[in-house]
């Protein structure tokens, strides 16, 4: 998948996707036969897993722990450029 | 276990600093309404839970609430970051800021620490989940009173968006309360084992 988008619109549509995984769980642990919920669940994570891949090749790790693959020469997860998420949006 | 991810659950972005918000604000991170309570709330009774369902239900939101947790943290920092003393003396805030400097710590507005004790656990799953959807109802209009106090729309719209959550929290755990009701409370009789 090509990156179309600005690191900002990336981490946008990330951020939504993962908010419908997110309600899409809960909604599922109190309804886990709803069969509508389950294919949404399943599209929404095929969806934000390609996202997440772009983001991790183009920007670094979003995640921690074995989470993300490593991309370069340098442990980018420390890079002192980048921002942390309290820090505001992470536009360079 | 727990995996970091380097993103906010909904974008905190402000621009203009004011410490009467901060100090407003801060109850949702040390105070008894706030979401370190929710999270610890949720993630010991997770424990105790007797039903796959209601395990997965504390722990998940429990998890979510850390999410609010880093959110607040955001907003409460972004609100101050560039305090000065100066500014701290202007606003009455003096207290805070001998005590923190300008650091976000998890008090409530009038400086008490964070406290255990504004959790309400007990030894019953159904007493333990009435107390989860009180403490949703009282989060989500402790939202809304800050909602009432502050103009800026940098700080409000990530707030509101925290306040719809209570309302999907709240409505989660009822269904968990029906769910146990139904399953564990047909079993439950009310007797003193030890008189
Ligand atoms: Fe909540």
């Amino acid at each position: 998948m090509e990156n179309t988008l600005s690191r900002k619109d990336l981490m946008r549509k990330i951020q939504e996707l993962s908010f419908c995984a997110v309600d899409l769980n809960l909604f599922l642990n109190t309804h886990p036969y709803d069969a509508q919920a389950l294919q949404d669940y399943q599209y929404v994570l095929n969806s934000l897993r390609q996202l997440k891949d772009l983001y991790n090749q183009n920007y670094g790790p979003l995640m921690n722990f074995g989470e993300a693959y490593v991309t370069g020469n340098s442990w980018k997860w420390v890079a002192e450029d980048e921002k942390w998420p309290w820090e505001g949006d992470m536009v360079i | 276990m727990w995996v970091y991810e380097k993103k906010l659950q909904f974008p905190v972005n402000i621009k203009k600093p004011n410490l009467k918000y901060a100090n407003a604000v801060l109850t949702q991170f040390g105070g008894p309404n706030g979401e370190l309570a929710a999270a610890l709330r949720y993630l010991t009774q997770r424990i105790n839970m007797p039903t796959s369902k209601s395990k997965a239900v504390l722990n998940d939101i429990g998890t979510e609430e850390l999410a609010h947790l880093e959110m607040i943290q955001a907003i409460v920092y972004q609100l101050t970051r560039d305090a000065s003393p100066e500014d701290f003396l202007k606003e009455g805030l003096q207290g805070y800021y001998a005590v923190w400097d300008n650091h976000i710590f998890p008090s409530s507005p009038t400086g008490e620490p964070f406290m255990a004790a504004y959790i309400n656990n007990t030894g019953d799953p159904i007493s333990n989940l009435h107390e989860d959807l009180a403490a949703e109802a009282k989060a989500r209009a402790t939202y809304e009173q800050l909602l009432n106090l502050i103009d800026d729309p940098d700080v409000t719209k990530p707030l509101s968006f925290l306040r719809e959550r209570e309302v999907v929290h709240f409505q989660r755990f009822g269904e968990t309360l029906d769910d146990l009701q139904l399953h564990e409370g047909m079993k439950t009789q009310f007797v003193v084992k030890k008189p």
